[in-house]
């Protein structure tokens, strides 16, 4: 069964056609790796399957329902997780502070009950700060809770906006490139930390240039060029493909 | 209401709308320089006339009105590097602050120095009656060198960022300041010179229009307000766009006049501000992809 | 955990205590009524705060929001609806109770609304107002919600400048005083003078609980997330328009109770409380006080317009708020009382340690 639907998706920035006519689908449960040469397209399309741009035309379908069109905070809501590219971590505030943003949508004391400070949204903040600390913990970072979350370490922002992601506790996770900067121990490390999301039941959609990464871990992996899908199979059948080895692979390994 | 009447209100409106003009060019040139909308931006016209108008009493009107211009310019200087130049990654809040600040301490200082007072230049030529006639429509000879001026102003304004060195390098900064860098350009002084020319134009403006519509300590915050709104209709950073724009405020600002009293006047500038802004940030003749693109 | 939450706020109130029992010992209660008045000032700095600072949304149009207020409630206290009686839409007001007549210093006869109506009437005025205005406004960042918020507050502060209904530049005066309840009356009378600054404190203190509460809150996170990362806090789920709207809603609300109060306790209200120097000075004192420092604003502005409304800073009061805006910016971004400091009070830092 498929959680996520992307039919014809097209998205037009003045003369560029960054996203032309792309379909695809990820299997509940799978990992699909979204590769392809910088500017093919590949953060835009998160953008317009998060919600987060409006697509010229085509549709998303996630988790049963049309979502395009739909707030990143409806999308959110309904299940969806994401990590940026470029880190986008809140600052002034601890990991532990930005992982609990994260809880946003599995919690709802408003600004009346907060501010009355009922004994509920007490609860509920603890509960918050319970289920943010677990969620460190199972990324092995507890110990970073109290810092600061954007004076980490780089490799430790990642976790922790990979943390922020998880704790949604959403359905489908877009990782957009959440190897870019990491040494070849982290890389390796984020690649096991994501097959082990991938164990618990989260599906995964994820952008990556690191082709180990990518082959290692993915079900299925989708080449994007100039904003079109050139291929879309299993990893063994990607590796082979002439035209992936043209527009991408044959350019790296020249 | 007379055909005459209408044209006396139209060319009332050319020549408000004329330095409205202007001080949303101010605005353009710093902010296509630094990201920067410098809410200074009115002090510059307040205090080129109020200079003009201290110099003229010793001085031949020219040169008096040059030493204003000049002495304005060394006031923008002034202002970008011991203001801005030497802060690191400002946050535009931090930015919009400052700016404001600056404004405030223009204003008080010039309150300070001279008073509350109501000033103004003598008309350039003959007196405040003098008019020239055509037909049932009389028109002051300053509104001609508001006009005149302002056309040359923009004309040189042109000429400089197309033509000259100077201008193409300020232009090269705007489009790509890191690229602009590599190619030898010093980014920050072109900063101080962007502050310099739009507080050059706005003096000189001052200048012309004080005739008219007089000048007091704290005359420019209501043109700020009134050059933003033009800047931001024509499209922020496009000058040509904005002296159509201005040209439209000025003009539906005087005629305003009878639908509401004219203690309204400024309402109607400043909502037609929040109209545009609320349906079309990017001003009526900009591309709105294009505005969005821009990161504020 | 509770207690220790409710620590500064206990410690405030102690404080608004001792401080009027200094006033009293030193024989200068005619302190108490600047400090009344900086209590009503500080209604708007720290829903300014929570607005600026903490979700990080400036607005140059606050002022506005505290003279809508005051001007209404000023309004509907001393227009006279006596000529109007028998009329329908009086008589039903009457009715219900929301009219109450005297008379005017000429002994004529006087109709006017009942200051607890007019007071819950400006509320809604403005909740209303700050609402319409805050929609399409907050979808602007930068330089453009400046300008807007500015646009807005000018057009206010123009309106009641115009307006012969509200007296144009003369403002309104003989503004009755506020009965509230069990005896307590908001008016200036010197007899009165440290009921009503237990008044306003009390206010002071009721928003502070409140305020606290909320920043502590999931939407306090929430607000601080826009702050920091607003397209990635609404990716996490956060409504960030709904959140900002109600943010600016309830920071005019409480700038408009500020100016309901205040307006009462004045006897009138002029058009400079709602010029866009007044809204400036706001920004300056949360800038000052620390942006994103509760305490620190409030701090801050206790000080500055206690000094200011003594007359400290002579004919310089704007210079000052200038001066004080353009160095905090320059020098010390983050505020003289910065937040870290703030942090290290008890009962300020959250709870960030595992519970046991
Ligand atoms: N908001 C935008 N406006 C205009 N062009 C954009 C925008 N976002 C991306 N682009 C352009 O679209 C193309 C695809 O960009 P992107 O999706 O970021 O590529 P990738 O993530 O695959 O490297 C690039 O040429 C980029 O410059
Ligand atoms: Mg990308």
């Amino acid at each position: 069964m498929s959680l996520l639907v992307v039919k014809d998706l097209c998205k037009r920035f003045g003369g560029l056609q960054a996203v032309d006519n792309v379909s695809f689908a990820v299997a509940s449960g799978s990992i699909k790796a979204l590769i392809g040469p910088n500017g093919a397209g590949k953060t835009t399309l998160f953008n317009l399957i998060f919600g987060a741009l409006l697509p010229d035309s085509g549709q998303v379908w996630f988790d049963g329902k049309q979502t395009d069109g739909w707030k990143p905070h409806q999308v959110a809501a309904a299940g969806m997780a994401r990590t940026f590219q470029h880190i986008r971590l809140f600052p002034k505030m601890s990991a532990l502070d930005n992982i609990a943003v994260g809880r946003h949508v599995h919690s709802r004391a408003g600004f009346l009950a907060s501010m009355l400070g009922l004994p509920w949204t007490r609860r509920e903040q603890r509960a918050v700060r319970e289920k943010a600390l677990e969620i460190m913990r199972f990324l092995g970072v507890e110990e970073l809770a109290d810092g600061e979350a954007t004076s980490l370490a780089y490799g430790q922002q990642r976790i922790v906006e990979l943390g922020r992601a998880l704790a949604c506790e959403p359905k489908l996770l877009l990782l957009d490139e959440p190897a870019a900067g990491l040494n070849m121990r982290e890389t390796s490390e984020m690649a096991k930390l994501i097959a082990r999301i991938r164990d618990t039941g989260v599906t995964v959609l994820l952008v990556e240039h690191d082709m180990t990464l990518v082959m290692n871990i993915s079900d299925e992996v989708l080449v994007l060029s100039y904003g079109e899908k050139i291929a879309d199979d299993k990893p063994l059948a990607i590796q082979k493909h002439p035209e992936v080895i043209k527009v991408y692979l044959g350019e790296d390994d020249a | 209401m007379s055909l005459a009447l209408l044209f006396q209100y139209l060319v009332a409106g050319i020549t408000y709308g004329t330095i409205y003009a202007i001080v949303a060019i101010g605005f353009n040139i710093i902010y296509n320089a630094t990201g920067i909308i410098n809410f200074a931006q009115g002090e510059f016209v307040m205090l080129g006339g109020m200079i003009g108008v201290t110099l003229r009493a010793l001085l031949p009107m020219p040169v008096a009105i040059a030493g204003a211009v000049i002495a304005t310019m060394l006031v923008g200087a002034l202002i970008e590097m011991l203001f801005i130049r030497w802060l690191r990654r400002p946050s535009v809040l931090r930015l919009i602050i400052i700016t404001i600040g600056l404004s405030i301490a223009i204003r008080e200082l010039a309150l300070l120095l001279w008073g509350e007072g109501v000033r103004a230049l003598p008309y350039f030529t003959g007196t405040a009656v003098t008019s020239l006639s055509v037909g049932d429509v009389h028109i002051s000879p300053q509104v001609l060198w508001v006009l005149g001026i302002s056309a040359v102003m923009v004309a040189a304004l042109n000429f400089f960022f197309a033509r000259t060195l100077l201008g193409r390098q300020m232009r090269a900064c705007a489009c790509n300041r890191e690229a602009a860098q590599l190619c030898g350009i010093s980014a920050k002084n072109m900063v101080t010179l962007s502050f310099v020319l739009s507080a050059g134009i706005g003096a000189l403006a001052g200048c012309v229009i004080s005739p008219i519509t007089y000048v007091q300590y704290d005359s420019g915050s209501s043109l700020a307000l009134k050059g933003f709104t033009v800047a931001i209709l024509g499209g922020l950073g496009n000058s040509m766009a904005a002296v159509a724009a201005g040209l439209l405020l000025g003009t539906l600002e005087s005629f305003s006049i009878w639908v509401m009293p004219a203690a309204y006047k400024d309402v109607i500038a400043i909502s037609i501000l929040l109209l545009i802004l609320f349906v079309r940030p990017s001003g009526l003749f900009g591309n709105a992809e294009a505005a969005r693109l821009k990161d504020y | 955990m509770g207690r220790r939450r409710n620590l500064p706020i206990v410690a405030l109130a102690m404080a608004v205590i001792a401080v009027q029992l200094l006033t009293a010992a030193a024989g200068k209660p005619q302190y108490l009524t600047q400090l009344t008045m900086a209590g009503y000032y500080s209604l708007v700095i720290v829903g300014l705060t929570l607005l600026m600072g903490y979700t990080g949304q400036i607005s140059l149009g606050h002022a506005g929001f505290f003279a809508i207020g005051g001007y209404t409630s000023g309004l509907l206290t001393t227009y006279n609806l006596h000529p109007l009686i028998g009329q329908i839409p009086v008589s039903i007001l009457q009715a219900c109770g929301l009219l109450v007549s005297g008379k005017d210093l000429y002994g004529a006869d006087l109709l006017v609304v009942r200051p607890w109506a007019a007071c819950v009437v400006a509320l809604l005025v403005t909740i209303g107002i700050a609402y319409l205005v805050g929609k399409p406004v907050l979808k602007l960042k930068g330089h453009y919600l400046a300008m807007a918020t500015l646009g807005f507050g000018t057009i206010v502060y123009k309106v009641v400048l115009g307006s012969s209904l509200v007296g144009a530049a003369d403002g309104i005066s003989d503004i009755p005083a506020f009965p509230l309840f069990a005896g307590l009356v908001v008016t200036g009378k010197s007899a009165l003078r440290a009921q009503n600054y237990y008044v306003a404190w009390g206010l002071v203190l009721g928003a502070m609980a409140l305020l606290t509460n909320l920043i502590r809150s999931r939407v306090g996170r929430a607000l601080r997330a826009i702050h920091g990362a607003e397209d990635a806090a609404n990716a996490m789920g956060v409504d960030t328009g709904r959140y900002k709207l109600q943010m600016f809603v309830l920071s005019a609300a409480l700038a408009a109770l500020g100016g309901v109060f205040l307006t009462h306790y004045n006897g009138g209200i002029g058009p400079s409380e709602a010029s866009v120097m007044k809204s400036v000075r706001y920004v300056a004192i949360v800038a000052v006080g620390g942006m994103a420092n509760l305490w620190g604003a409030l701090f801050m502005g206790v000080l500055l317009n206690f000094l200011s409304l003594r007359g400290s800073f002579g004919s310089y009061d704007d210079a000052v708020f200038g001066l004080i805006l353009l160095a905090i910016m320059l020098f010390a971004p983050d505020g003289l009382l910065r937040a870290e400091f703030a942090r290290r009070l008890p009962g300020l830092r959250r709870g960030q340690k595992a519970a046991p």
